[in-house]
């Protein structure tokens, strides 16, 4: 009953300084899926000095070497931990690599996302009036418009207009910016909910009294009080946004084969589950299926134990 | 024998560091027709008082022991389904909030005739008579039109008014009022007020009346139970506890009350705040504010004891001012 | 004063719709200016640069932009969008030849969604303690984090390629229907290919929809009003199926209009890996052949799909929500 005014959210200093990490600590859910994500970004990060190959290196590959399946089946090579694709790629390889790119992709996207979410957030929710209102009025039709939609359309269109051939150089950097732009309102509307709970009270209208500038009390004074809702809804954006990355991969407007991602991976193994080499597609959606759900269930941890104010619903 | 008795009450709410105790040792009675006030600030417990009688403490928190007799019955014992009937039809409530107590998406007609609905067996048009005739006596000006209406479309005064009726619909024996007009406009509360006192009166049903306003307690009811962090630590004549209030405690909130205070001077307050629940002191739980703290009142949990119909749970009961006046006493503890 | 509030309340959707057509028929019209040459597509190479101008000229490729715009307006009003390049038929035609899979596939995940999550939203919801919400909650947050593409995968997997009890694509036989409309639904082939597409389409929404309605069924039930319900002495059937569930419906009916969009993208993933003979697969070709007209086609199409269905939403919305009603009774 009383507690509850107690566990406002605060500063971020005062987060983590809080009972936040003694919560972590007696939570196995939540130390599980954190260190499951803490040993994707380590693996990726370190791709290019565990990987028994380099998956770019087209000299590397032999096709003598394709299709074999993965070290408990019959035919396993130990050479292949988990198997190789149609061109004799190492699967334990091109996964470790792709799971760098759809990290870097992910996050990437997200601070873009967070940026411009955060910016307009703020001048919308400080200034309110018909600014504020425009803003949301744009925020709820793109939202309901849909990323994925506005994505794999804005997509399709670049890549029918530029070439496949110089898509495939510009993929990363469009995929960031597509998913980046198209998915800012969530952030928008989270921190502006919070600037409009902030912007009522005592501090605000003191430092307001005492003439400091709009910007300044908008970056120093309001804006760190918002971060708590943002890194909560942070941890879910990442995995949406690798969920949207896998997605316009598989369908062919993200990542090319020769550079994959999760997703491309999965797209250009797709077709030989029905022919038996199931590991091609199976064990990369497997690795992905586990880094969202990490994400995922931390998301949902960190939100129950903040508990701020959500204004967006998912 | 009284129409409702409650004996040794004391409900809990299990956590996560253990059992909070919530309200301990509530003991009282209510005649019929009996106007009784139970008065207190927030968090003392008063309302716990008030959702225990019908058993709608919200979870986890539950009676732990004590008994509710009513008409016979110990109502901690009935089954859910034989406390749903005395429920809005033999001991109705009234919410603090009229602009949150009534469902948004109901029309005022539907949630008035499916509490009938609830309690007999009546056909629409018979139950839409008896709330139109319910809606008159609460006095809403065209109450078929109100009827059709939704909560929204109503002013908060007026919402008051229709909960009111709901809580008259079965003629209960007792109308458990919960802050009822703390929500409203000043210029409101006294016509509410006013309206409530009349139909209690005129149904002969029993009030109990939760509020943190002494004003508003001793204008309408015949007894006064004050309350204190969970229990009960005054109990009399409403006469009897404004002119010679015993406990500190309430000796306090008298002298809080704007009308004994000179214009221009300061408000009696009462120093210091409540302690929550979780962080009762051990002995008596007013003692950290009590002027008249001795070391026995820091140490022993001081027993509600009765004199000439008055109960006071203070170790120096009597002690304080013998035969002193209100005016001495406002400025002993000033 | 509530017929003007129902006529405002059309107005404002009317210039909302077209709003977004508006700037739906914009990016259409910059596609077709800006991908391809449809000169190349019409006459080849052997062209000499002054005949090429004068074609330029006649086909009102030089006209300003103006000029050009609403011409392709005026046009697709009427519903011509240009022909397919790779059908050779009008590419209105050819999307609209594929609506009904698509609608099929979608009202057949609709269903699943919608009768699956509101009774387990209000199970788990009233029923928070009890081991069955456990299970949903931990399904349904497993539900969310596979993406709808790979759980269509993992279904071919387990019920195509290893049980064999489940066909992996297209639709089966279909039934045409007087209208010229093909149907799976009347042939027991035609259900048996659409059960795992449409439970594919719907794995991440009901995940989802549960959530959403087990957190505001949850938040409704402390809220004063049901309380107040208690203390009347009504029935649980009646606090849990009309006080608090009506209350509930209320914001997931509004989020169901936000999700139409996300829905709609779905199908284009599903269809690909079902190779369902939708809008979806059949854009996704489009895109792969630079097939421009058939790409406009099915932007705008999906756009109207988008405005009608949102318009159809908020109706039902205001229709069920007495705070916003405009043609209420009462004064």
């Amino acid at each position: 009953m009383s507690d509850t005014t107690q566990s406002a959210p605060g500063p971020l200093s005062r987060l983590l300084a809080s009972d936040i990490f003694y919560r972590f600590r007696r939570d196995p859910v939540a130390i599980v899926s954190a260190t499951i994500v803490l040993l994707f970004v380590l693996a990726a990060a370190l791709a290019p000095l565990i990987a028994p190959q380099n998956p770019y290196d087209l000299t590397q590959l032999d096709i003598m070497d394709s299709e074999v399946p993965p070290f408990w089946q019959e035919q396993g090579d130990p050479r292949f931990l988990l198997g190789s694709d149609h061109q004799g790629r190492d699967m334990l390889s091109t996964i470790l690599y792709g799971t760098g790119l759809s990290l870097i992709i992910g996050v990437f996207a997200v601070l873009l996302q967070a940026f411009l979410g955060v910016s307009i957030g703020l001048i919308a929710g400080y200034n309110g009036g018909r600014i504020d209102a425009f803003f949301m009025r744009l925020a709820d039709i793109q939202l309901s418009l849909s990323t994925l939609m506005i994505a794999i359309i804005a997509l399709a269109v670049f890549q029918a207009a530029f070439g496949s051939e110089l898509y495939q150089d510009l993929a990363i950097i469009m995929l960031i910016l597509v998913i980046g732009i198209a998915e800012w309102p969530q952030y928008a509307r989270t921190v502006r909910a919070s600037v409009l709970a902030e912007r009522s009270k005592e501090y605000v209208d003191a430092a307001r009294v005492i003439g400091l500038p709009r910007s300044r009390i908008m970056i120093r004074h309001i804006l760190p009080n918002t971060l708590s809702p943002v890194l909560v809804i942070s941890t879910v954006q990442v995995a949406e946004a690798i969920i949207a990355e896998a997605s316009l991969s598989f369908l062919g407007l993200g990542m090319p084969v020769t550079q994959p991602s999760l997703g491309s991976l999965i797209r250009s193994g797709f077709e030989y589950i029905f022919s038996g080499s199931w590991w091609i597609t199976i064990i990369p959606s497997i690795v992905l299926v586990v880094l969202i759900l990490a994400l995922n269930l931390l998301g949902d941890w960190l939100r129950d134990a903040l508990n701020p104010r959500l204004y967006s619903r998912r | 024998m009284a129409l409702l008795e409650i004996e040794d009450l004391e409900v809990e709410f299990p956590n996560r560091h253990g059992t909070l105790t919530a309200l301990r040792g509530i003991n009282f009675t209510l005649d019929e027709s009996e106007r009784l006030g139970i008065v207190g600030e927030s968090g003392a417990g008063k309302s716990m008082a008030a959702f225990a009688i019908l058993n709608l403490i919200s979870e986890p928190g539950r009676i732990s022991k004590g008994r509710i007799v009513f008409e016979g019955r110990d109502l901690a014992k009935l089954d859910e389904e034989e406390i749903r009937a005395i429920r809005g039809d033999r001991i109705s409530m009234i919410f603090q909030d009229p602009m949150m107590t009534l469902n948004p998406v109901l029309t005022v007609g539907v949630q008035m005739i499916e509490t009938l609905k609830a309690h007999r067996d009546i056909s629409d048009e018979d139950a839409r008579k008896l709330a139109l005739a319910r809606l008159r006596e609460v006095q809403i000006p065209s109450p078929e039109a109100r009827l059709d209406a939704y909560p929204h479309e109503l002013s908060g005064g007026l919402r008051q008014r229709v909960v009111i009726a709901i809580a008259l619909l079965s003629d209960p024996a007792i109308i458990i009022a919960d802050e009822p007009t703390t929500a409203l406009d000043v210029t409101i509360q006294a016509e509410v007020l006013a309206l409530l006192l009349a139909l209690c009166r005129d149904h002969a049903t029993a009030l109990i009346l939760i509020t943190h306003d002494l004003a508003v307690v001793s204008q309408i009811t015949e007894r006064i139970i004050v309350m204190y962090a969970g229990s009960i630590v005054e109990a009399g004549a409403t006469r009897q506890i404004i002119d010679t209030p015993q406990h500190p405690y309430t000796i306090g909130l008298i002298a809080a009350l704007p009308e004994q205070n000179a214009p221009g001077q300061p408000l009696n307050q009462i120093r210091g705040s409540m302690p929550s629940l979780n962080n009762i002191p051990p002995g008596c739980a007013f003692a950290p504010r009590c002027d008249y703290a001795t070391d026995i009142c820091h140490r022993i949990v001081p027993n509600l004891t009765t004199a000439h119909g008055q109960s006071v749970a203070c170790h120096h009961a009597g002690q304080l001012q013998p035969q002193e006046s209100v005016r001495d006493t406002e400025r002993a503890v000033s | 004063m509530k017929a003007a509030d129902f006529i405002s309340f059309l107005l404002r959707r009317g210039v909302q719709a077209l709003v977004v057509m508006f700037v739906i028929s914009l990016i259409g019209f910059s596609i077709q200016g800006n991908l391809g040459d449809p000169l190349r597509e019409l006459v080849g190479q052997s062209v000499s640069e002054a005949e090429r101008n004068a074609l330029r000229d006649r086909m009102g490729l030089n006209d300003p932009f103006f000029v050009q715009y609403s011409r392709f307006l005026g046009n697709a009003v009427q519903g011509d969008l240009g022909n397919s390049y790779f059908f050779k038929r009008p590419a209105l035609d050819v999307i609209l030849d594929k609506f009904p899979a698509t609608f099929e596939l979608v009202l057949a995940a609709t269903l699943i969604i919608i009768g699956l999550s509101v009774p387990l939203g209000i199970y788990t919801a009233i029923n928070p303690h009890s081991w069955i919400t456990s299970i949903v909650m931990a399904v349904s947050i497993v539900g969310i984090s596979i993406p709808v593409f790979l759980t269509a995968i993992f279904a071919i997997y387990i019920f195509s390629v290893q049980l064999g009890w489940m066909p992996s694509f297209g639709r089966g036989d279909t039934v045409e229907l007087p209208w010229g409309w093909d149907s799976g639904f009347l042939t027991l082939d035609g259900l048996h290919h659409l059960i795992l597409p449409s439970i594919a389409l719907s794995s991440i929404m009901l995940p989802l929809f549960i959530r959403l309605i087990r957190g505001e069924m949850m938040e409704v039930l402390q809220s004063e009003y049901v309380r107040f319900a208690w203390a009347k002495g009504l029935s649980k059937r009646r606090i849990w199926y009309v006080h608090a569930l009506k209350n509930t419906l209320i914001p997931v009916i509004s989020l169901g209009g936000v999700k139409i969009g996300t829905l709609i993208a779905y199908t284009i993933l599903t269809e690909t890996v079902f190779q369902w003979p939708g809008m979806g697969f059949l854009f996704l070709e489009a895109v792969n052949r630079v097939d421009t007209p058939l790409i406009i086609a099915y932007i705008i199409v999906v756009g109207l799909i988008f405005v009608v269905t949102n318009t159809l939403v908020d109706l039902i919305y205001t229709l069920v929500n007495p705070t916003v009603k405009m043609v209420g009774s009462g004064s």
